[in-house]
């Protein structure tokens, strides 16, 4: 079993490797067998896995000490539970079925192009696995910075353009500037308590020492972590990156900014449970954080044009949506939201693929409409994901996303308003969305029209299967109130949250609350497509927005305020540092003491005159100082 | 005589030589002062030899012969040296037909 649990990272690494090294002599073929296969494989072997977790068998690897100083030490260990294999299945199966995809997606490519996607898609997956399989925080970090230089390289895919560089750029350093909020909340760790393991059977782990960690040392290194949580999850103020990374070929943007890379954020806070239900204040935060970034980027996406851009934006409301689960302690909910919103996520951005494939590359949605005849799988299979992401029963979206709210009412019924509100904005623009694209009537050139075709077989496969699961994958979180022993998932997840389940009050509602909690919710998300599909169906938005619109198309000009309040004014300072402090102090000081030796060594040349004089005269100097010196001072 | 006047006479010839051998151009004035010097020791030795003999007369008729053997040594020093000094400004002058010492400043290089 041990050796099956390292193979399940090896497999991509291996991937990476060949693909990689090889590209320029393999054909497009094989580097899609083997980039796919590799995946496959992974994904096999994580079943195998879940089966053996089922059980109950935690599986804990050891390679190897990767870390040691003195007494503290850092293995390089794998650590399979329950939290770790539903990750482990959604990265492998979701990430399988992208990989799949792009073997069509990208064959325009050439053949060394090609095999380098592949190579640095295996090499995400990966960072990922060892993200998700890390037995400590600083394996974990290992994966963190692996998937965010897989996204860079992803995102910068089609290089020779600047602008999709700059994108590359902004995300990579934006995730760096969380990753140092990570980093010191995991010094502080490890100056407090000596270890970074999760757990270790003699208890020497983070989560059985906690308690020796202060109130104050739990919230600083709970908030630390958070930041390095908002820079990889995309929340608010490090969230601009994830639309600019629509730069990327579109599965990437399934892949990595749908489905998994922004989801471990979710994944270290929920495997680090313990301590963040000790810290309220910082619980109390992620909320608010989690509920402000789902509502300014749900107003953002009502006004975008650009298909890829809308699902971008959603990603962002929907990570919003975890961060509150966390935040009021529904880690399962969280945990729940991530696989589904995988599912309808991944299957909105590879239909919107479908789409681009299909229009040649465009990716206005205002040139578009009236596609589902020509386009009939990927148009099912889109309005099945829209469906889930809405939130209506019985389709995945509403399972997850309603205990969300459920557990956010029983905090604080503000923050179910607010959650519900964003719903329907959540409703809304995917309907938007969804009617301007599909409905109506075509709008592009009749080139376009010509050119209309549904995809290939490997790009509707995938969106088939994922639609399935869109629709059924609600099903094994069924909440108790509907099935007696429902929520499979939490009965899975449960030894994993036990002591978080232990220490927090459970806030029990009411059935009858709970029925009309669902009801409301339901209603008013369907209240809110109805209303959107019969506007744009008839009339899409086709002029440009003004007053508040424009506003909210500008992306409420948060890009431009980072601009001017932070670029600029570094900008400024190194252009002051440069010039002033580098070119005249610093260069000034080297070359001046350069310079002042010069001059001293040719004043003092002077005194080698040849003269003898001048010799004579230096020697009866000295031995008048001598004199002096002797006779006249007294020690 | 008080010795005083001694001592003062020898500092002034002392002080004259060097004066000269820091300032003069011509190296056989330069040569000259600093036979001066010497013979200002010499006047200096003496004169100390003469002051300790009168202070010791009664116990010790040669009392203070060291310093008037000294200016022996001094003076056949003085000598060689002034031989071999003239012979240096002779071959000087055969190379450069000058004496002058400010001419001469190759130790420059």
């Amino acid at each position: 079993m041990n050796k099956l649990v390292i193979l399940i990272p090896l497999m991509p690494l291996a991937g990476f490797l060949i693909n990689g090294l090889f590209r320029k002599s393999l054909p497009k073929v094989v580097s899609g067998i083997i980039g796919s296969g590799a995946i496959l494989i992974s994904f096999i072997l994580s079943i195998i896995v879940f089966t053996e977790i089922n059980k109950g068998n935690n599986q804990v690897v050891s390679l190897f000490e990767f870390i040691k100083v003195g007494k503290f030490s850092i293995p390089f260990s794998f650590l399979v539970d329950p939290l770790s294999s539903i990750f482990l299945l959604i990265i492998t199966g979701v990430g399988f079925l992208i990989h799949l995809y792009s073997t069509a997606y990208m064959h325009e490519e050439n053949n060394a192009h090609f095999a380098r996607y592949f190579a640095f898609l295996n090499l995400f997956v990966f960072s990922m696995l060892v993200l998700v399989m890390g037995g400590n925080f600083v394996i974990m970090f290992i994966g963190w910075e692996g998937v965010g230089l897989c996204s860079y390289l992803l995102i910068g895919y089609w290089f020779k353009n600047i602008e999709y560089g700059n994108a590359a750029k902004k995300a990579f350093i934006m995730n760096r500037i969380g990753d140092l909020g990570f980093l010191i909340g995991i010094f502080w760790l490890i100056a407090k308590l000596g270890t970074v393991t999760y757990h270790t059977p003699e208890n020497t782990g983070v989560f059985d020492l906690f308690s020796k960690l202060s109130k104050a040392d739990i919230t600083a290194i709970t908030l630390l972590l958070f930041i390095g949580a908002t820079g990889k999850s995309a929340q608010i103020p490090l969230y601009t990156w994830l639309p600019d990374a629509m730069a990327g070929p579109t599965p990437v943007s399934a892949l990595i900014h749908a489905a998994t890379m922004v989801t471990a954020g979710i994944y270290m806070i929920a495997r680090s449970n313990i301590l963040y239900t000790l810290a309220p204040f910082t619980q109390t935060i992620i909320a608010i954080v989690g509920l402000a970034t789902a509502l300014l980027a749900a107003t953002i996406a009502i006004k975008q044009n650009d298909i890829k851009k809308v699902l971008a934006y959603s990603t962002v409301s929907q990570l919003g949506y975890m961060f509150i689960a966390l935040g009021v302690g529904s880690y399962t909910g969280a945990v729940f939201h991530v696989m589904t919103h995988a599912f309808f996520k991944a299957l909105l951005f590879l239909g919107a693929g479908s789409v681009i494939h299909a229009m040649h590359h465009e990716q206005d949605i205002r040139n578009m409409g009236g596609l589902k005849k020509k386009l009939p799988v990927t148009h099912i299979t889109f309005l099945a994901g829209c469906i889930a992401i809405a939130g209506i029963p019985p389709f995945s979206g509403f399972f997850s996303k309603d205990e969300i709210l459920a557990a956010a009412w029983a905090v604080n019924p503000v923050y179910w308003i607010l959650g519900v509100i964003g719903a329907m904005m959540t409703a809304y623009y995917m309907f938007r969305l969804y009617a301007t694209t599909f409905l109506g009537k075509f709008r592009g050139t009749s080139e376009q029209q010509q050119h209309l075709h549904e995809s290939p077989v490997a790009m509707t496969i995938p969106l088939v299967v994922l639609a399935i699961l869109s629709v059924i994958g609600g099903l094994i979180g069924i909440p108790a109130i509907f099935m007696e022993g429902g929520h499979k998932l939490e009965h899975f997840l449960a030894p994993v949250f036990a002591e978080s389940t232990k220490l927090q009050h459970a806030h029990q509602i009411e059935h009858s609350t709970e029925y009309m909690l669902m009801a409301v919710s339901s209603g008013l998300a369907l209240v809110a497509i109805i209303f959107a599909i019969t506007r744009f169906s008839k009339k899409p938005e086709l002029n440009e927005p003004g007053g508040a619109g424009k506003v909210l198309a500008n992306k409420w000009y948060v890009d431009e305020i980072y601009d001017a309040v932070i670029v600029k004014p570094l900008n400024g300072l190194g252009k002051f540092l440069n010039n002033v402090m580098e070119r005249s102090v610093i260069d000034g000081a080297v070359n001046g003491v350069g310079k002042f030796l010069q001059y001293g060594s040719r004043q003092i040349r002077l005194v080698q005159s040849g003269q003898v004089g001048s010799y004579v005269l230096l020697m009866v100097l000295g031995i008048l100082v001598f004199f002096v010196l002797q006779f006249f001072i007294k020690k | 005589m008080k010795i005083e006047y001694y001592i003062f006479l020898s500092i002034a010839l002392f002080c004259i030589g060097i004066a000269g051998v820091l300032t003069r151009r011509n190296s056989i004035i330069v040569f000259m002062c600093i036979e001066l010097m010497l013979n200002s020791v010499n006047l200096l030795l003496v004169a100390f030899s003469k002051m300790h003999n009168l202070a010791q007369a009664a116990v010790n008729p040669h009392a203070g012969i060291d310093g008037q053997l000294f200016v022996f040594f001094i003076m056949v020093v003085a000598a060689a040296e002034v031989s071999v000094g003239l012979a240096i400004i002779v071959m000087m002058f055969r190379n450069t037909h000058s004496v002058d010492i400010n001419f001469l400043n190759r130790l420059k290089h």
